[in-house]
């Protein structure tokens, strides 16, 4: 359950960034997660409001946007959308395929007033 | 308070000696800091407290702000601190990633009697709870610190960058990493290390690397454990194979057996080539 973990970060930098600049509370903390990456959205929204609690993040929503898997194949040199990690390449089939994207799991917004 | 790096308060790392407390020696210079705390009870530092709960006023309209900013990336500088601290201590540290019950412990202590003539080594151990398994390593002679998580699933940077104050590290020496047994989060967590190395053991299926994927893709090299077993078991060896490198096509793989030694040679030749290959330039800096 390292989601856990990965919602204190959350909070954590939501703290530093009231650091710079300062707000009373936070309405909504949205996430940018990849599909293929190393969290799982409904774990994180099952322990955000535990964690949560007693801290700047409490009370807020949380929105997470996800972003869908894409690789680089090296054979047929196009970039393609992939459903695995370790999926072949949906054009020619080959496994030279490199992830270029769904690895995410970024704070990207804080809605607060 | 901590004085390494100014933390306050919840896992727990325990030293050799019941003294040698990560926060009280000298040479403690932690270059970083954080806002949560760490319990220090006894001999041992608890990880895992919750963040304060403050408020503070400030400006009341409603706004937006962008901060695009990776959830990982305070593990992510702790782990750069770790690994600058390492290559300046001229060590090589490996991360030994697995399943619980794979035989992690048990090859380490194999590699530890087979390199300790040659190479200095240190050892921190990860758990959620006890220090069993540093004793095992300490038998050996090689020092050991002990890591408690707690609730905790992964070992991160930070708990890493404390014990690595509990350590007298040595020049030219290897530092092996064992992670808490778990073939999920700690495939997330940077530690600093060179490389990561998965064990997998023959009685946990074939398949473990389709399941797993995330820790094989993380990997540089997986061993294959408890080959000894195989004429006990069906497992297929070639289709386990075949599993880690559709997930990581740059994986190496290794069959050894912790328990008759079978393949360890290679094992061992695999650490002493990289380290080499790490420590040479680090040496020639120095």
């Amino acid at each position: 359950m390292h989601e856990v973990s990965l919602i204190e970060e959350v909070i954590a930098l939501a703290e530093q960034e009231r650091a710079r600049q300062p707000f009373i509370r936070i309405k909504t903390i949205r996430l940018e997660v990849g599909v293929l990456g190393h969290a799982e959205p409904e774990a994180l929204r099952f322990c955000f409001d535990a964690v949560a609690a007693g801290t700047i993040a409490e009370g807020s929503g949380l929105v997470i946007d996800m972003v869908g898997g894409e690789g680089w194949c090296a054979d047929c040199r196009r970039t393609s959308p992939i459903a695995e990690r370790f999926a072949p390449c949906p054009v020619c089939g080959s496994v030279q395929i490199r992830m270029t994207a769904g690895g995410s799991l970024r704070l990207t917004e804080l809605e607060v007033e | 308070m901590c004085t390494v790096c100014g933390c306050g308060a919840g896992g727990l790392i325990e030293a050799p000696e019941a003294d040698s407390h990560v926060h009280s020696g000298p040479g403690h210079s932690h270059p970083h800091r954080h806002d949560h705390g760490h319990r220090h009870s006894g001999d041992a530092i608890d990880f895992g407290a919750g963040l304060a709960g403050v408020s503070l006023p400030g400006l009341s309209q409603e706004r937006t702000i962008r901060i695009e900013r990776d959830i990982l990336s305070k593990n992510a500088a702790y782990a750069e601190t770790n690994r600058t601290l390492l290559r300046e201590a001229g060590v090589f540290a490996l991360n030994l990633l697995s399943s619980p019950g794979s035989g992690k412990t048990t090859l380490l202590v194999r590699a530890i009697a087979d390199l300790q003539a040659r190479w200095p080594i240190a050892v921190i151990e990860g758990d959620q709870q006890t220090s069993r398994d540093a004793e095992r390593i300490r038998a050996t002679g090689a020092q050991a610190v002990q890591i408690n998580t707690g609730k905790g699933c992964h070992l991160d940077a930070h708990m890493v960058g404390h014990a690595l104050q509990c350590l007298s590290l040595e020049r030219g020496g290897l530092l092996f990493i064992e992670n808490v047994g778990n073939l999920v989060c700690p495939a997330a967590f940077d530690l600093g290390e060179a490389f990561k190395v998965v064990v997998l053991s023959v009685t946990e299926g074939e398949d473990k690397p389709l399941k797993y994927p995330d820790m094989f893709a993380a990997a540089d090299l997986m061993l294959l454990n408890k080959s000894d077993l195989l004429p006990h078991l069906d497992f297929d060896v070639g289709a386990c194979f075949a599993a880690a490198a559709r997930v990581n096509p740059r994986l190496q793989i290794l069959t050894v057996s912790a328990r008759t030694g079978e393949g360890l040679a290679a094992f061992h030749a695999w650490i002493e080539g990289r380290a080499a290959a790490a420590l040479g330039p680090m040496a020639a800096l120095a």
